[in-house]
């Protein structure tokens, strides 16, 4: 067991499986060229919720933990951007994001440190409070304008007195490479993190915690660590968005959010961190359709979730590659696999 | 602050407490049982409430919506654990919150095409639409009183159940130590279905006596929700007793802030969570690490 353990955070071993990847690396980076305004922001919507979804990987797929409350750090990260920024003009994304990045670490640092000392089902109804105690504080204080949100100047892609020039109809190309990048920083950055000795003490974490502490770890150190970069990640990621829409209100910090993201990687594989990116690619397309076919979004998006969940163990990611699942499962009870118990 | 008034926000808080803890009750129970999150629950609660509105709306009595919502809840219990909950118990964290999250969804669709997105508001019963004169400046609502001794009556009815029958010493054995109950070579299906039939009915309940109080609209079922988990945090995990106290608790802290300190008053409760959260991990009233 401890040499899959050790093997499982390779990137995609199977070629076909990397040529995949590859392939829709290349196809994201060429399909704005052709296409128009409307689907160019639309397709970055995608990729600003494959971000939020990956650095919820991070936890859930990678430690084991089902956090549901991670919408907060985004929604914070997004109303960093709107606090900071002052009336009359707008600042430089050089200080924007790495502000957003590390209100929305910071807070979740704070709301990991008291929700990891617990576990499981509590685990997930205090970070469900948390964030919602983050949803009360905007959505009914005039604190980020209330339950109607607030609009903003976006940031601006400047670096001290030079700025891009970039013309109305370019801004949206621009945003969609900025986000692609990024998305793309964030999941190398996170496969190379996977492979240090931090990656594989979270992945011994969600195959075995008590291993793990057996072994010497502080495994709540750790599990911290990973609650605040996840935290982190997620408030680029609302960066992002209130960068694209030049708008924040309390939803992006709602619970529904979070379950949302949950359902990307539920949808993309748990097993995989491609797999968030598919399905949050995925979930926005259905989102997309399901509103041009019908009143009725939440239907659809219920029945998607019901249909995924009962026959999509392994997500989308599984059922196209028919590959064997590289991170291994964790069992819902805290038995451990059984063949981890004959080797370890 | 007069006492008259303060008096008032106290029985308010009582009021409201008793009702969360018919929710929290159901959801701890389900969760001590069976291990299976249920974020469904809050649309229980819903379902209750328009339930109480439809009723009061074609037959003109609350009356005979209580009992209703009671019997529905039983039923869509016993059909949710059978056709759907059953088969989740053995899943993982993930897969449960968001099938029932889905459920989340279903419903609220369901309840936008059979009744629409309005609000309504569901008239107190004529037979309880007065007020109970306590000192000569004051009086409390009827209404009020009768739900306070409802939520009572049926708080009393679920310890006896628990802690005097048959059925209830496997509950409690169920909630601390499942694996010897499958031992033992009891029935646990029976159980598991019986738990969940009177945990959803509970919330129908709640709903519907909550349903004159506070108007019916979509997503009422969040609210309550959120506050349930912070009961069920704050009591202890399967704890119906810890529910009990920590809904009391929850009621009172959050009527008399919304009363006395309106602008901090939604924090306290999240406040009062993580301060338990760093004394006692386990809840108030857990025993299990």
């Amino acid at each position: 067991m401890m040499h899959r353990v050790s093997e499982a955070e390779r990137p995609p071993r199977h070629r076909s499986q990397r040529l995949l990847l590859g392939l829709g690396a290349v196809l994201l980076a060429v399909l704005p060229l052709g296409s128009s305004e409307f689907y160019t922001g639309l397709m970055t919507s995608g990729l600003i919720a494959a971000m939020l979804a990956l650095s919820l990987q991070l936890l859930v797929g990678c430690t084991g933990l089902v956090s549901l409350g991670h919408a907060a750090f985004y929604g914070l990260g997004a109303y960093t951007v709107y606090a900071i920024t002052p009336a009359d003009h707008s600042l430089s994304l050089i200080l924007t994001l790495p502000a957003a990045a590390a209100v929305a670490g910071l807070a979740a640092l704070l709301v990991g440190a008291l929700s990891l000392r617990t576990r499981g089902f509590f685990f997930l109804m205090v970070t469900l409070a948390f964030g919602q105690m983050v949803f009360f504080i905007f959505h009914n204080t005039k604190l980020g304008g209330g339950a109607d949100g607030a609009y903003l100047l976006r940031p601006t892609l400047s670096l001290f007195d030079w700025q891009l020039p970039l013309t109305r109809r370019q801004r949206p190309l621009a945003y969609y490479y900025l986000s692609l990048s990024l998305l793309l920083a964030m999941y190398l950055g996170l496969l190379l993190l996977l492979r240090s000795l931090f990656g594989r003490v979270l992945q011994g974490i969600r195959v075995n915690e008590q291993r793990m502490l057996a072994l010497g770890f502080n495994t709540y150190r750790y599990k911290l660590a990973a609650f605040a970069i996840a935290g982190l990640l997620a408030g680029i990621a609302g960066h992002m968005y209130a960068m694209k829409e030049g708008f924040v209100n309390p939803e992006l910090v709602g619970w529904h959010r979070s379950a949302e993201a949950l359902l990307m990687i539920l949808l993309g594989g748990l097993a995989t961190l491609s797999g968030p990116i598919i399905g949050a690619l995925a979930y926005t397309a259905i989102g997309e359709v399901a509103q041009l076919i019908t009143e009725r979004k939440l239907l659809v998006e219920g029945l998607v979730i019901l249909l995924v969940v009962l026959s999509l163990p392994k997500g989308l990611s599984g059922a196209l590659s028919g590959t064997a699942v590289w991170l291994p499962r964790r069992r819902p009870t805290s038995r451990p696999p059984s063949e981890a118990s004959r080797h370890g | 602050m007069d006492f008259p008034e303060l008096l008032a926000q106290l029985l308010n808080g009582l009021q409201y407490g008793l009702l969360l803890f018919l929710i929290a009750s159901g959801l701890t129970l389900i969760f001590g049982v069976m291990g299976v999150i249920n974020l469904a629950h809050g649309s229980m609660f819903m379902i209750g409430a328009y339930v109480a509105y439809l009723v009061t709306a074609h037959w003109g009595s609350l009356w005979l919506a209580v009992p209703a919502a009671a019997l529905g809840g039983l039923l869509v219990g016993a059909a949710l654990e059978a056709g759907l909950f059953r088969h989740f118990y053995a899943r993982e964290h993930l897969d449960q919150v968001l099938l029932t999250f889905a459920l989340i969804l279903l419903f609220e669709e369901f309840r936008s095409f059979l009744v629409g997105n309005d609000f309504h508001s569901v008239p107190v019963p004529a037979l309880l639409d007065f007020s109970v004169p306590i000192t000569p400046h004051f009086s409390y609502s009827a209404y009020r009183f009768a739900v306070i001794a409802i939520c009572l009556l049926l708080a009393a009815l679920l310890f006896l159940w628990i802690e005097r029958t048959r059925m209830g010493a496997i509950i409690r054995a169920a909630a601390e130590k499942p694996e010897m109950v499958d031992v033992l070579g009891i029935d646990a299906r029976r159980v598991h279905l019986t738990v969940f039939a009177v945990g959803t009915a509970l919330a129908l309940v709640a709903g519907a006596l909550a349903a004159p109080l506070y108007s019916v609209y979509p997503n009422m079922g969040d609210g309550v929700l959120i506050i349930s988990f912070v009961v069920v945090v704050i009591g202890g995990l399967g704890s119906v007793s810890g529910a009990f106290w920590s809904a009391l608790i929850l009621g009172l802290v959050d009527t008399l802030g919304a009363a006395y300190a309106p602008r901090v008053a939604g924090l306290a409760v999240y406040v009062l969570m993580a301060a338990v959260l760093l004394w006692r991990p386990t809840g108030l009233f857990g025993r299990r690490a």
